[in-house]
């Protein structure tokens, strides 16, 4: 496989001709065909399981095509590996970051392409991999610190440093799947104009994502993904339902239908309340919120500003310092997980794979994973193997989880049927208190309509939902009250209809143009005052 | 998610254009974990037959000619070898001599079932320690600390038999209790240290398998336990009424096998259907999650760690009230350790594990016959032990050398090495 000829001058063009993959029974890829033409930016777009990532991994050599044939720049090529991938100009920046954490940023770009100095075994060249990685982030606008170790980093700039490391290979083409997936909005905005300058620099990006937003700011042309077969390939002009349409394979609304909220009594309520960060740095400094019954309160505000720590003390997993946190007036500070959670609240942890589900225990198993002591699945004793199967049987089919079967281990399923496995067990009890954190987090488009329905339902039943979200469009969405935090505080709490110009500066702690938001100092506002 | 959607590569079909007969071996050689458990032993045989030859001077020399008579080099190889390992059979299920002196009437039918007997009694305590290491696995921790919870379980299960007086049946009761209770307590030490302070489970318990063996070395000496009309480091008997019945005479098998059956049922309930069991699955799976889901971690730490410390005491108990009767320094001999070789080639499974109990069983009581009939040191079997575990744990290379098609064996490894 010999390498193409220096490009820069000579952009890539790809041609994906009737690939086809198949596991088994299962045709992963149908005959797609895709035409990637040099300094485009093309996006591929499907839900999970749509067979995206399976066709990327044959154009990066990690598969091979059973059928079709893979050209690059008019030539057909076969990869057998990464390496060759490479070779031809391609590379990929994986969406799980595949990085050491202890090594410094130099170091894990220069990883698998070494250099020495003396021969084989003679010594690293530091000093080269160093002006590399510094060269390349200098044209191409990616600022990385070449010796800061990558576990202090955060996820943006990993994910900078896996660009910067597929672009010192040299490649023409950059493969980005799910980018996005694990970014703030600001992050986001970085990585789409760092995109759009990749490909004014005659590079070609293929962005694989189920994000219409995103896809419609950045990309030249987009190609659906379903089942396995190109749907079609069209420009962003397209409306982002049509696009959702196309997708999923029917109609979605990909605004939240809802009624006007009922908000009955105070179910929750929080106040004064201080929580530390696993750093022992103060997270949460004095919030005060509360929660109705029948309303849906948002947390908007960008990751990392003390929400994740907030819901983590209202749930029992984080100690508190200060402050107190009542559901009905019933005290929970202090109480265990179990108490808390059988107390009639159902959570929703933000990271899923971490907190949310077991991977290798079963679809029944997960939907009791906080029930499995309790009638009719046990009795604390020993469990109830008739119940537990009947019960996922039954939540499986009412939450419309898509497996094979209910004994089916959970780490098989798409992320988004991973999801509704957490919705089904947290939903499926009568309760006071709903918390979703992220609840939509790498979930298809499909499965986001689906949970934010539910969640609507469980308002409307008389429940006080409380859902936190880095996405604005979705605490806008669902919420009917919404609390910005910004830097372990709540700036403001204000009605949906808020300009988002308006929420977006509070999000970033900009609190003048907003009427009512408390700024920087003292305890958050309370709920009345936003509510008006 | 993208993880998912994409299945492994290693899941492609194989070409069609074979044979009936070769896709049924495709079948039989993909790698299950029987399959590369009983590939594990072929090799380890086949590499000790390599070690048998190699260590008879005789049979080298034979070799030294080898290409003028190969006959000499390969007869005598095959002698030395099926030699070796038919003594080894014969030690350890069924000698057929003694078998047919039996039914002729010049021999005893203990003197046929003496091969077996020996196995089950080797195997015994082996259970119990192998269990013990198999649970506080599956629930996420590396309870190498089996040796010390055994010897606990040894010294309280000995002091309770012989000091407490009680008649027949209950004595024994009494004793196993003690037995279990010491090693509960010594598991129970790592276990709340783990939950409150973080304390690695590992390094706690190898300590304590130091304390615990210094501790049996001063006990003995202790006037009440030290037998008065030894000189030597050894302990009152513990009296009939305490002991594990067995067939007496030349028979040593005892009832501690039968237990041990019957805590194999009880731990493989225990972790299929009890709440416990789903509990320290959960935890050992991903204690964040079951965190989240309000299952108390420390607890399930706590409480695995004196369930599988009680396992390991039993251990000790059965041991020494089925064979060894008094307290001496070497009373628990080596088999905390060797369960956690046991609990490896059982795959952390119940029934993976007295499996794997017995064949260790079979090895030692086989290895002792190999000595003594073959003139093979007992070390070779010791080094036939270490080779299959070494096999077993090394999946990918039985795989490889067999050419196994890849499958869930693979993943054994990556689960093995997470509990460090």
């Amino acid at each position: 496989m010999g390498r193409r000829p220096r490009r820069q001058e000579i952009p890539l063009r790809l041609e994906l001709r009737g690939i086809t993959k198949r596991f088994g029974d299962l045709v992963a890829n149908d005959h797609i065909d895709i035409t990637v033409e040099p300094g485009e930016v093309h996006a591929l777009l499907g839900e999970n399981g749509a067979g995206k990532s399976t066709l990327m991994n044959q154009l990066y050599g990690m598969l091979q095509p059973d059928e079709g044939e893979i050209v690059v720049d008019g030539v057909p090529r076969v990869f057998r590996s990464p390496r060759d991938a490479i070779a031809a100009g391609i590379g990929m920046v994986h969406q799980h970051f595949m990085l050491v954490p202890v090594f410094t940023v130099a170091e894990n770009i220069a990883l698998g392409a070494e250099r020495t100095r003396g021969g084989p075994l003679g010594v690293l060249d530091r000093r080269r991999a160093r002006q590399e990685v510094i060269d390349v982030s200098q044209r191409y606008g990616l600022p990385v610190d070449p010796d800061e170790k990558v576990e202090n980093l955060p996820v943006g700039a990993q994910q900078r440093v896996e660009i910067v490391k597929a672009l010192t290979r040299d490649v023409d083409l950059l493969i980005l799947d799910e980018p996005t997936a694990v970014l703030t909005p600001q992050e986001t905005d970085e990585l789409l104009a760092v995109m759009r300058g990749l490909a004014e620099t005659g590079k070609s990006i293929v962005f694989i994502t189920h994000k219409l937003r995103e896809v419609k700011a950045i990309a030249d042309r987009i190609t659906v993904i379903r089942r396995g077969q190109t749907v079609v390939t069209t420009s962003p002009d397209t409306g982002e339902d049509e696009l959702a349409a196309l997708m999923v394979g029917r109609q979605v609304s990909l605004d939240v239908e809802k009624g006007p909220a009922d908000p009955g009594r105070t179910v929750l309520t929080i106040s004064g309340l201080i929580v530390d960060d696993d750093r022992g740095i103060r997270a949460v400094d004095g919030v005060d919120l509360e929660v109705r019954a029948g309303e849906v309160l948002g947390v908007a505000g960008v990751q990392g500003n003390g929400q994740t720590e907030l819901v983590e003390a209202v749930m029992g997993l984080r100690p508190v310092l200060g402050g107190t946190v009542t559901i009905d007036n019933e005290n929970l500070v202090g109480m265990s997980t179990k108490h808390i959670l059988r107390s009639a609240v159902g959570y929703i942890p933000e990271d899923r794979s971490l907190d949310g589900v077991i991977r290798e225990f079963t679809v029944a198993e997960n939907l009791v994973l906080d029930m499995y002591d309790r009638e009719p699945y046990g009795n604390g004793f020993r469990l109830n193997p008739d119940a537990i199967g009947a019960g996922a049987r039954e939540r499986v089919e009412q939450f419309d989880i898509r497996t094979g079967s209910a004994d089916a281990l959970v780490g098989t399923l798409s992320g988004g049927n991973q999801q509704k496995v957490v919705v089904a067990r947290e939903m499926s009890r009568p309760l006071r208190l709903f918390i979703a954190a992220q609840p939509t987090r790498g979930v298809d488009v499909g499965s986001i309509e689906f949970i934010h329905n539910r969640i609507v339902r469980e308002r409307d039943n008389g429940t006080a939902v409380l859902v936190v979200s880095s996405e604005l469009d979705e605490v806008v969405g669902l919420a009917d009250r919404i609390a910005v935090m910004y830097r372990g505080r709540v700036l403001a709490v204000v009605s949906p209809d808020t300009p988002r110009e308006q929420i977006g500066l509070l999000m970033a702690g900009v609190t003048d143009a907003v009427p009512g938001a408390v700024p920087g100092a003292g305890h958050g506002v309370t709920s009345e005052e936003g509510q008006a | 998610m993208t993880a998912t959607e994409a299945p492994a590569p290693e899941k492609k079909e194989q070409p069609a254009k074979e044979s009936f007969a070769t896709v049924f071996v495709q079948n039989l050689w993909s790698a299950n974990t029987v399959v590369v458990t009983i590939l594990s032993i072929v090799l380890a045989m086949v590499i000790g037959a390599v070690l048998i030859v190699i260590s008879d001077s005789d049979v080298l020399k034979t070799f030294g000619y080898f290409t003028s008579r190969p006959s000499d080099a390969i007869t005598g190889s095959w002698n030395v070898i099926s030699s070796a390992y038919g003594n080894l059979f014969k030690g350890a299920i069924l000698d057929p001599a003694a078998v047919s002196a039996w039914m002729h009437g010049t021999g005893t039918w203990q003197g046929a079932f003496y091969s077996i007997s020996e196995t089950l009694t080797y195997a015994a305590p082996l259970v119990f320690t192998g269990l013990s290491v198999a649970v506080a696995f599956r629930g996420g921790l590396f309870n190498i600390g089996g040796q010390g919870q055994a010897t606990i379980g040894c010294i309280t299960a000995a002091v309770a038999g012989f000091a407490s007086g009680l008649p027949i049946v209950l004595n024994l009761i009494f004793a196993l209790l003690a037995g279990l209770i010491g090693g509960a307590i010594w598991g129970f030490v790592p276990g709340i240290l783990k939950a409150r302070t973080g304390a690695h489970e590992v390094i706690i318990t190898i300590m304590l398998n130091y304390t615990a063996l210094l501790f049996l070395t001063w006990v003995i000496g202790v006037g009440g336990v030290h037998d008065p009309k030894r000189s030597d480091a050894i302990s009152k008997a513990v009296p009939t009424s305490g002991q594990l019945p067995s067939f007496g005479g030349s028979l040593r098998v005892n009832l501690g096998i039968v237990l041990a059956v019957l805590v194999t049922a009880a731990v493989a309930w225990l972790l299929k259907s009890s709440a416990f069991g789903f509990e320290l699955r959960a935890v050992g799976a991903n204690p964040a999650a079951s965190r989240t889901a309000g299952i108390s971690v420390a607890k399930t730490y706590t409480l695995l760690m004196v369930v599988a410390g009680g396992l390991a005491g039993l251990g000790g108990a059965a041991q020494v009230l089925g064979t060894a009767y008094t307290l001496t320094p070497a009373v628990a001999g080596n088999i905390g350790f060797n369960g956690l070789l046991v609990a490896l080639l059982g795959r952390n499974k119940a029934w993976g594990t007295l499996f794997a109990a017995l064949l260790y069983g079979a090895l030692q009581a086989g290895g002792n016959r190999m000595q003594s009939y073959a003139g093979i040191s007992l070390e070779l079997v010791g080094v036939l032990q270490a080779l299959i575990v070494i096999f077993v744990a090394a999946p990918a290379l039985v795989k490889t050398i067999f050419h196994l098609r890849a499958a869930r064996a693979a993943r054994l490894g990556a689960s093995m090495a997470k509990g460090w």
